[in-house]
Order: C-alpha cells, then structure tokens, then sequence
C-alpha cells in the first residue's frame, strides 16, 4: 500500500467529515442536544447545490453558497418546529432527540418524493477529475479544493465563535441561558443562528461530499451520520476543535482500513472506535471539562 | 411617579408559593433593600422582576411600562439590570469578554471602549487579570467582574443579589464600599442582602420579607433602629 497516497485521501476526505461534524458539535455544544436530523440536512444541501447546476446551469462553485443558505435555512425550521415548541415547554433532552429523529424521517422522505431514489450526478465535465500530474500521488483538483474550503470554513467558524458579538453571546448561551437572558443576549435568537450555522455547514459537506464521490440519493446522509457521531464523542461532545482533529482520525481510519483490504469492515472499524472511545474515554481525545465548551 | 412598582406579586414554583402577594417601589436616585431570612423570598422578588421566573399574578411597572410577563433580555435591554446571586460570571471566558457581553445590547463602539478602560481603573485586580478566563479569579473579583458588567449595560436600576454572599469581611466592606459608589453616581439600586446591618446602613428606604410577605417596610434610617428588626436581623 502507498502511504503517502492514503495520507492524502484521509485528509481530503477528513476536511469533509470534520466540517459535517461541526454542525453536530456546535448545535450540542449550545443547546446541549444531539440533532440527529443533521444528515438530513446534509443530504438538502447536496441535492440542493444539485438542482441549482443543474436547473440554472451555474457553476458547481456557485452551488456551494446556494446550498448554503438554503441548508441553513432549513435548519432555522428544523429548530421552529422540532425543537422551539419542546424548549417552551421544558421538555427533557430525551424528547428532543427523538424529534430530531422525526424530523430526519421527514426530511429524507420528502428528498424521495421530490428527487427519486435513482443516485443521481452533477454533469460530466462540470467536476475537474483529472489528476494533477507530477506528484508522488493520485490527487484531483477536486479534492484539494474540497479540502481548502473546508478548512476555509471552519477557520471562518472559529473567528465567528472566538472574535465576534454573536460568538460571544453563543458562548454566553451555551454556559448559561438564564445568565445569558440577564445580560440582554435573546437566547431563542441565538439558537437559530446556531441552526443556521450548523446547516449551512452540513449544506457544504453535502455539496463536496456529493461532488467527491459523485452519487447523491436521499439516503447519503445514511452515510455521514453515524461517522459524525463518532468524531464528536473523539472529540469530545461539543467540542469545537475537537470535532475538528476527530474529522481527520475517522476519515485517516477509514481510509487506512480499506487500504489494508478491509474495505467490507471499515464501517466495522469506525464503529469499534466509536464503542472504545465511549468505554475509555468518553470526554474525548482532547478531554476539556464540560464547561469549556463551545 | 415611581421608577420602579411593584403591585400584589405572587410567584410560585409548583406548588410552593414563594410570594404571596407583595407590592412596593423605588423612586429614581433611591437605594432600597429587600431584608429577610433565607427563603423569604428576597430573591424570588428580584427573579420575577428580572423576567427569569413567570409571576402567577401582580403587575411589574418600570417606567411606566408594564413589563409582567416580558422576556429577561428584553428587560435587561430597558436598562432594568439584575446582577444575580452567586454572581454567574461566565466562567470560560476571559474578563474582558464578560464586559464586552455587559454591554451587548449597545452599540456605541467608542464608549463601551472607554466605559471598559474605566472600570479597570477602578478594579486594579480586574485590570491585571482582563485576559484571565473569569472562572480563575477569587471570589471577590469574580464579584467586582459581576457588578462591573452590570454597569456596562447601563442601568437605570441596578438590582444586586447577595452581593456579599461568601466573602469575607474586608472583601464584604469592598463590596459595600462599591455599591455607595454607585449610589454616588446618582444610580438607583435594589439590593437584597442577608446582611441586614450593612444593607440599612446604605439604603434609604427598606422592606422586611418574611414568607413572601412584606411584613414591615420604612425609612432605613428607622428600621435600624427598630427593636423587632434588631433582635430578629442584626442581633
């Protein structure tokens, strides 16, 4: 097996993964709630980004923003109607992960109604696919694209979360709504553009994820979820620079797995990670005490 | 007419009420304390007013304004500033940011700037430490970081909860010293204590909660004299 060449592919295929994942990590980190209909936005967003070069023949680069904004607002419904109505009424944690799963039905199943279950494309020549000649290794535009807007995203999150009013206020909220009330900060605001920020960046993952391998169905997000979940618990649940670092670890397992000609188990090697992560060291590889964070 | 009034307020958490009915008011450039033992409902009164727990009854007027029932960042956003027992800093965040989260309902860049600058030139110890996180400090500075972000917001009434709470003496006497500084500036403030002694000594008017009752009310200056509240609160 060539090492460099499976360096390469997980950490292209990790910028994906960790920038999925920060949806899940930020939503839990101020809300403290897992939304698990988060690959269901994911999935919006690639068909999303889809039908836009398609439908009005724009650049698959221009589909990302697109896909963006409409992911991101499909997380502030998601919010109003899944988890607004049980917020209000103080309901346990436990409700609104089960309405999260209601949701994600939903979302899947109304993708069905309007996209088909057939995997659809983008247009051939739409994606450069050709591999960059002179290297040492197979790499394609594509990914080393993919790869630098994820981390342009996701260094973009951070400034937001670290330098900005709204930032400020989302940590305020995630360490304590009533405080956070107390010092003027809309606590039901900063949850929509938490669910906004969380969709926007599925929306993202979803077009690069699509454009990567190049086979959409409703039912992609299948896909990402459960391996999201993974790099948030190596992470440590709600950490944002942990999600970050568990992204690359999943997608470096998963690739070397495959490599090693276990490409029927790496799901198989995923989840054993996942199942020790929760039995050794379940606050994460990075290990932050619960208040820090967001 | 008053500032701040408060009409037949009855709060209850479940089945248990913690106020049963209690009206009173705070004119402007007055300092008014709450006093009573634990469980009162000393804070229950500040909580209810601040918008952090939903009356069952009663009317909250502030400026005229009948404010029952709002959301507690939209009164905060009225100038209605509670700093809340305990203090509640936010822990991980640096002292600097806990200011700047003071005063997130303005947008005057240039003053928050210098009313930040001010404040550290009145906290030395907050000044030296800006870019600690909160949750490093001592329990006294954790204190002066709690009032000085209140006083980032602005008030048009300051409400303090147990300031003194768990301090020690010199640091209470900090504490106090902080609080005429306020009224210096010509700032209403409701203030609840257990402290009886100190809270009279600051205020001009005051009330004596007893099971979500208000029991006695008067002149500062009187109550302290007063032989039931001697022997009951400052004995």
């Amino acid at each position: 097996m060539n090492l460099t060449q499976q360096i390469v592919n997980a950490i292209w295929l990790g910028g994906v993964y960790s920038l999925f994942s920060l949806g899940y990590a930020l939503v839990f980190s101020i809300l403290g709630i897992l939304n698990l209909a988060h690959s269901a936005i994911f999935m919006w967003g690639a068909f999303i980004g889809l039908t836009v070069v398609l439908r009005l023949n724009v650049s698959v680069w221009l589909s990302i923003p697109v896909a963006m904004l409409g992911a991101g607002i499909i997380g502030v419904i998601l919010d109003a109607v899944a988890f607004a109505p049980l917020r209000r009424r103080n309901a346990p944690r436990i409700s609104q992960l089960i309405s999260s799963i209601g949701a994600s039905i939903l979302l899947v199943n109304i993708a069905q109604l309007i996209f088909g279950t057939q995997p659809q494309r983008f247009p051939l020549g739409s994606i450069p696919a050709e591999s960059i000649e002179g290297l040492p290794f197979r790499i394609t535009p594509i990914q080393i694209i993919i790869l630098v807007i994820s981390i342009v995203l996701m260094i973009a999150l951070q400034f937001l979360i670290r330098r900005t009013r709204i930032g400020q206020a989302m940590r305020a909220v995630a360490f304590n709504q009533q405080v956070a009330g107390l010092l003027g900060i809309n606590a039901g605001q900063i949850f929509q553009i938490t669910f906004f920020l969380a969709g926007a960046l599925a929306g993202a993952a979803g077009v690069l994820f699509g454009l990567a391998y190049n086979s959409m169905t409703p039912f992609m997000g299948d896909q990402v979820a459960l391996k999201g979940l993974t790099v948030i618990v190596l992470g440590g649940l709600g950490n944002i620079q942990g999600a970050v670092v568990g992204g690359f670890v999943v997608a470096g397992l998963e690739v070397f797995s495959i490599a090693a000609g276990g490409s029927n188990y790496r799901e198989a090697f995923v989840f054993t990670l996942l199942f020790l992560m929760l039995l050794f060291r379940p606050q994460g590889l990075v290990g932050e005490a619960q208040q820090n964070r967001a | 007419m008053a500032l701040l009034e408060i009409h037949d307020l009855h709060t209850s958490y479940g089945a248990i009420k913690a106020l049963r009915g209690i009206s009173f008011k705070i004119e402007a450039n007055q300092v008014v304390s709450l006093i009573g033992a634990n469980g009162a409902g000393k804070s229950t009164t500040l909580n209810t007013i601040s918008g952090l727990l939903k009356p069952r009854q009663g009317r909250i007027i502030f400026d005229g304004k009948n404010i029952t029932g709002w959301r507690s960042d939209r009164i905060t956003g009225l100038g209605l500033v509670q700093v809340p027992e305990g203090r509640q800093i936010i822990a991980p965040m640096t002292v600097m940011e806990n200011l700047m989260l003071g005063a997130y309902r303005r947008a005057d860049r240039e003053a928050i700037d210098a009313d930040i600058e001010s404040i550290f030139k009145r906290f030395k110890r907050l000044d030296e430490r800006r870019h600690q996180k909160a949750g490093s400090m001592s329990g006294g500075e954790q204190q002066m970081l709690a009032v000085g972000r209140a006083m980032m917001a602005q008030p048009r009434l300051l409400m303090l909860d147990e300031p003194s709470m768990g301090l020690a003496p010199l640091l209470v006497n900090e504490v106090f010293q902080i609080i005429a500084d306020i009224k210096a500036q010509g700032i209403p403030i409701l203030l609840v204590e257990q402290n009886a002694r100190k809270a009279l000594q600051i205020a001009d008017y005051a009330y004596v909660l007893e099971r979500g009752v208000i029991v006695k009310e008067g002149a500062a200056k009187v109550l302290a004299e007063d032989a039931e509240i001697i022997s009951t609160y400052l004995g």
